[in-house]
């Protein structure tokens, strides 16, 4: 689990669907520290628990280029690892290996799944908000495929963009 | 024994399937490639049929058992070919953005006059999102970097994002 600095209040903000310039965009790094960079963090974890079945979300998702993503996949039944709710700022995948394919879905792609392979275990350095502490996450499993799924939104992509090939993309009746 | 390409289209409903493959089979058709799927709720399926009955004796089997169906049915000879030799490395490409006319011949033409050849594609609308996947091979004398400039500046004027890979196979 990572012990997460305490945050102000958190506003649920609306989440862009692609296709939107902000998703598509490298997102720059920020300073963990900074007064709007803490708010943004409270923000992601507002939103994120107001949105049924969404268990990560990237800055860009509610319209911010900044290097700032939340993740819970505490409670998703595919997860073996986890480290509960947190935000962290300026990630980088240090170390990822042992490629799985895996059916994903994406609050800013409503309308449509699609499979990905992805590391099934992951080294992340990455930064917390409000004191800057940098923290190292090993995981694995579905952590790993959430963390990696939110970093590529950070680098300007979305899961079709990583799509193993023509027969990958499927039709969501339902966004759960 | 010839080849038979049997196309069934139409509006869909359970046991399309079983009904054109059972017609077949009941010819001593013998199912080798095939392709079935929904495109908006139109099924659609291309089937290559290796039989001794002639087309028209298979088309006739399938009207016969879509009598009354609202499905089309296409039967072709298809004369022996030989499977392309390529050179070159499979690669995945994904484009997706607002849907616009003329997206899917832009993209295609610019693979096209590169020399790179779409072995499989699909695309899906869906809530004003268009997504194009391609699976493409790509000839060893053609430059990857060069194909992937000419994309991203078709993309650029579409409005649309492109991302080239390589496809990765896992060979056991």
């Amino acid at each position: 689990m990572i012990s997460m600095p305490e945050l102000p209040a958190g506003h649920v903000l609306p989440v862009l669907a692609t296709p939107h310039q902000v998703l598509a965009t490298r997102c720059v790094e920020v300073d963990p520290a900074a007064a709007d960079v803490i708010q943004l963090a409270a923000d992601l974890l507002a939103t994120q628990r107001v949105s049924p079945g969404c268990v990560g979300l990237a800055a860009n998702q509610v319209g911010v280029g900044w290097r700032v993503f939340s993740l819970n996949v505490s409670q998703h039944p595919k997860a073996r690892i986890h480290h509960g709710e947190f935000v962290v700022v300026n990630p980088e995948i240090l170390e990822a290996t042992r490629n799985e394919k895996g059916r994903e879905g994406c609050m800013s792609v409503p309308d449509f799944t699609g499979d990905v392979k992805r590391a099934t275990r992951l080294t992340l350095k990455a930064f917390l908000p409000v004191t800057g502490v940098e923290v190292r996450i090993e995981t694995d499993a579905f952590e790993a495929r959430a963390i990696q799924h939110e970093i590529d939104h950070l680098d300007g992509f979305v899961f079709i963009d990583k799509v193993a090939g023509a027969h990958a993309i499927y039709p969501r009746q339902t966004y759960l | 024994m010839s080849s038979l390409a049997v196309t069934v289209l139409g509006h869909d409903r359970p046991g399309i399937i079983a009904d054109a493959t059972s017609a077949l089979t009941d010819l001593g058709g013998n199912l080798e490639d095939t392709s079935m799927t929904l495109l908006r709720g139109h099924f659609v399926m291309t089937l290559v049929v290796s039989t001794d009955a002639d087309a028209q004796t298979v088309r006739a089997a399938l009207e016969t058992k879509f009598a009354g169906a609202d499905l089309d049915v296409i039967v072709m000879d298809l004369h022996s070919v030989e499977a392309p030799t390529t050179s070159g490395d499979s690669y995945v490409l994904s484009v997706h953005g607002a849907d616009r006319v003329g997206i899917v011949a832009a993209i295609t033409s610019v693979l096209a006059s590169h020399g790179a050849n779409i072995t499989d594609l699909t695309t899906r609308l869906g809530g004003g999102l268009y997504i194009v996947v391609a699976e493409v091979d790509i000839p060893a004398d053609v430059s990857v970097p060069a194909l992937e400039t000419a994309i991203a500046n078709v993309a650029t004027d579409l409005g649309v994002g492109a991302t080239l890979r390589p496809a990765e196979t896992d060979v056991l």
